[in-house]
C-alpha cells in the first residue's frame, strides 16, 4: 500500500503537490494560527501605548540604517541577561512595532531598554561618532542624521497604523504634525503631548535648536525603548511561559 | 539504446547476483536503484519520533484557542528563571543584606563589605557609567573625570550616592538642577565684557590675579555660583574656575563659548535602574577612584 502511494506520488503531479501543500500547511497552522486568538500569548501590562509620531519616524529611521543587523530588541529570560540589562522582554512590549525589531545578531548590546540609560547629548556624539565616547567601539557612525532634516506625513502614518489596528484616537491624528515638532523643539508646551503619550522623552534631542531633524527623532525613539511598561504592576506570576 | 550495461556504478559492466534492484524504470540507459535506507538511519529516524512525541508530552507544546497546554512537566522558562535568581539573591544575600541597611559610609569601614562592594561596584560602573565617565573613570570632554578630586555636586560618599541615585537636570524631581545663565546669547553681557571675564578666567586658573576689571565682572556676574574666588559651589554644580580642570575646555575660546552659551550635562537618573545597593557599591567605586572625599 504505502509503496503504492510513495510511486504514485512520485509521479502525479497534482498528488505530489497536494501532498506537499498539507505537509507544510500543517506546520504553517500549528505555529501562526493560535497566535490569533491565544490570549495567554501577551502579557497584561500596564503603560504600553502606541509611539508618539517623532518616536514613529525614529523606528522608521531605526529601520533603515538597519540597527536591528547589530543590536537586538529580546531581553531574554536568563539570568545573565537580565541581570545585565534589566527585566526581560514581554510580548505586550512588542505589540505596536510593525514589525518588531527583536533581532538576532548582537554584534552592539541589547537595545531593549536602553531608554534613559545616557542622556540626549551622549547619543548625539555616540551616533555621530562612537568612538567619541565608546573608544573601543566598532559601530559606524551616522553622522547624516545629524544634517538630514525630518521629512513625515505624520498624520497619514498614524491613519495608517490606526487602520492597522494601532489606537491612535483622532484627536492624536489631528495633533500628529505639531506633536512630531513639538516632542523636539526646546521650550515647546509639550502637556497633550504628554497626555497623549505619557513618558515620552521631550526636549531638544541632537542640540539644534528648532530644526528637526532624523536624528532627534531615532534618538526619542531610543529614549522611550524599554521604558513604557509599569514594572511595579507586574504580576511575575502571570506572564509565565 | 537501453544498454544495461551502463547502470552499474562500480565500473562492472555486467549486473550480477548481488546487485541492487532497481526501480524497474530507465531513460537512456539511466536506471534507478531501490536501495533499502540504512538500518542505522531508520532506527535513529524512528527514536527521534518517540523523542518529540514524549517531548511534546512532557513540555509545553500544543497551542489550543485560550491557552496551550504546559506539558506534565509543567516548565516555564520564566518561573525558571525566577527560581534561578532567588537562588543567586540567596547565595548573595550573606554580603548584600547587610548592605541594604547599612549606609555607604558604614559599608567602607567593613574591610570584607568593602571588598564585595568594590567587585560589585566596578562591574557596574563598566556596565552603565563607562560609556559616559570613560572606562577608569577618566571622562572626557562634557563628561566629569571621577578620577580627579574636582567634584561639581560632592565627592563624599552620601553626595556621590545622592547623584548616582538621581542624576543630573532629568525628569527625575530629585535630581541636582541647576543653570547657568546665557549671558552672551540672551545679552546680559556685551562681546567685550565677555571677552574681559574670559581673560580674567584664564588669569585665574592659572593662579594669576587677573585684571581689575575682569574682576569686577566677576563679583558681579559669576561670583554667586562660582565662589567670590572661582573655588566653585557644590550647592549649585558650580565647578571650580581657579584651576586647570575643565569640562569644556579651558582655552579662551572654550571658555567664550560657555559664557556666551552654556552647554547644560545631563545624566540620567539611576533609581528603578539600580537597586540602592548597586548604587552604594558603584558610589564606592566611584570614591575609590582617586578623588574621594
Amino acid at each position: 500500500m504505502s509503496k503504492f502511494i510513495h510511486a504514485k506520488a512520485e509521479k502525479n503531479l497534482l498528488v505530489l503537490f497536494l501532498a506537499t501543500f498539507i505537509t507544510v500547511s500543517i506546520g504553517g497552522i500549528v505555529e501562526v494560527l493560535p497566535l490569533f486568538t491565544i490570549e495567554s500569548t501577551i502579557e497584561k501590562v500596564e503603560g504600553v501605548r502606541p509611539y508618539s509620531p517623532l518616536e514613529l519616524a525614529g523606528r522608521n529611521i531605526y529601520v533603515r540604517e538597519g540597527c536591528y543587523l547589530c543590536h537586538s530588541q529580546m531581553i531574554r529570560p536568563f539570568r545573565d541577561e537580565t541581570e545585565r540589562y534589566g527585566h526581560y522582554s514581554l510580548a505586550a512590549e512588542s505589540i505596536y512595532d510593525r514589525p518588531f525589531q527583536w533581532g538576532s545578531k548582537r554584534t552592539g548590546p541589547d537595545l531593549a531598554r536602553v531608554g534613559g540609560k545616557y542622556s540626549n547629548d551622549w547619543h548625539v556624539r555616540h551616533l555621530i561618532n562612537p568612538r567619541a565616547v565608546v573608544p573601543e567601539s566598532v559601530m559606524p557612525g551616522y553622522p547624516h542624521l545629524a544634517t538630514t532634516p525630518l521629512k513625515m506625513d505624520a498624520a497619514a502614518h498614524l491613519d495608517t497604523l490606526k487602520t492597522l489596528g494601532d489606537p491612535y484616537t483622532d484627536e492624536m491624528i489631528a495633533n500628529a504634525q505639531a506633536d512630531l515638532a513639538a516632542q523636539a523643539t526646546p521650550d515647546a508646551d509639550t502637556d497633550g503631548l504628554l497626555k497623549r503619550y505619557p513618558k515620552a522623552a521631550v526636549g531638544d534631542f541632537d542640540g539644534e535648536g528648532d530644526r528637526l531633524t532624523e536624528l532627534d527623532a531615532l534618538i526619542a525613539y531610543l529614549q522611550i525603548l524599554g521604558r513604557m511598561v509599569d514594572f511595579t504592576k507586574f504580576d511575575p506570576g502571570q506572564a509565565d511561559r | 539504446m537501453a544498454d544495461e550495461t551502463h547502470y552499474d556504478t562500480h565500473g562492472e559492466s555486467k549486473p550480477s547476483a548481488d546487485s541492487p534492484k532497481t526501480m524497474g524504470h530507465e531513460w537512456d540507459g539511466i536506471a534507478e536503484f531501490n536501495n533499502p535506507l540504512p538500518r542505522w538511519w531508520v532506527i535513529v529516524f524512528m527514536v527521534c519520533i518517540a523523542w518529540a512525541l514524549v517531548f511534546a508530552v512532557v513540555m509545553p507544546s500544543f497551542p489550543a484557542a485560550h491557552r496551550y497546554f504546559g506539558g506534565l512537566l509543567g516548565y516555564s522558562s520564566r518561573a525558571d528563571l525566577r527560581a534561578n535568581l532567588g537562588e543567586t539573591a540567596n547565595a548573595r544575600s550573606q554580603w548584600l543584606e547587610p548592605m541594604k541597611s547599612l549606609s555607604a559610609p558604614a559599608i567602607v569601614a567593613n574591610p570584607e563589605l568593602l571588598q564585595v562592594a568594590m567587585r560589585g561596584g566596578e562591574v557596574i560602573f563598566k556596565e552603565n557609567c563607562a560609556a559616559c565617565h570613560g572606562i577608569g573613570g577618566t571622562g572626557s570632554k562634557g563628561y566629569p573625570a571621577l578620577v580627579d578630586d574636582e567634584w561639581m555636586w560632592g565627592g563624599t560618599l552620601p553626595e556621590i550616592v545622592q547623584t548616582i541615585t538621581h542624576g543630573v537636570r532629568n525628569e527625575d524631581p530629585n535630581s541636582h538642577n541647576s543653570m547657568m545663565p546665557a549671558f552672551g546669547r540672551d545679552g546680559l553681557l556685551d562681546r567685550a565684557q565677555i571677552a574681559t571675564l574670559a581673560d580674567y578666567i584664564v588669569a585665574i586658573s592659572s593662579g594669576q590675579p587677573g585684571k581689575p576689571e575682569g574682576h569686577t565682572l566677576f563679583e558681579a556676574n559669576c561670583a554667586v555660583c562660582h565662589g567670590p574666588k572661582g573655588e566653585g559651589t557644590k550647592e549649585n554644580g558650580a565647578p571650580a574656575l581657579n584651576n586647570q580642570i575643565w569640562l569644556y575646555g579651558g582655552d579662551r575660546n572654550d571658555i567664550i563659548t560657555q559664557i556666551n552659551s552654556p552647554r547644560h550635562g545631563v545624566m540620567p537618573t539611576w533609581q528603578g535602574r539600580l537597586t540602592d545597593v548597586d548604587i552604594k557599591q558603584v558610589a564606592i567605586y566611584v570614591h575609590s577612584l582617586g578623588g574621594g572625599k
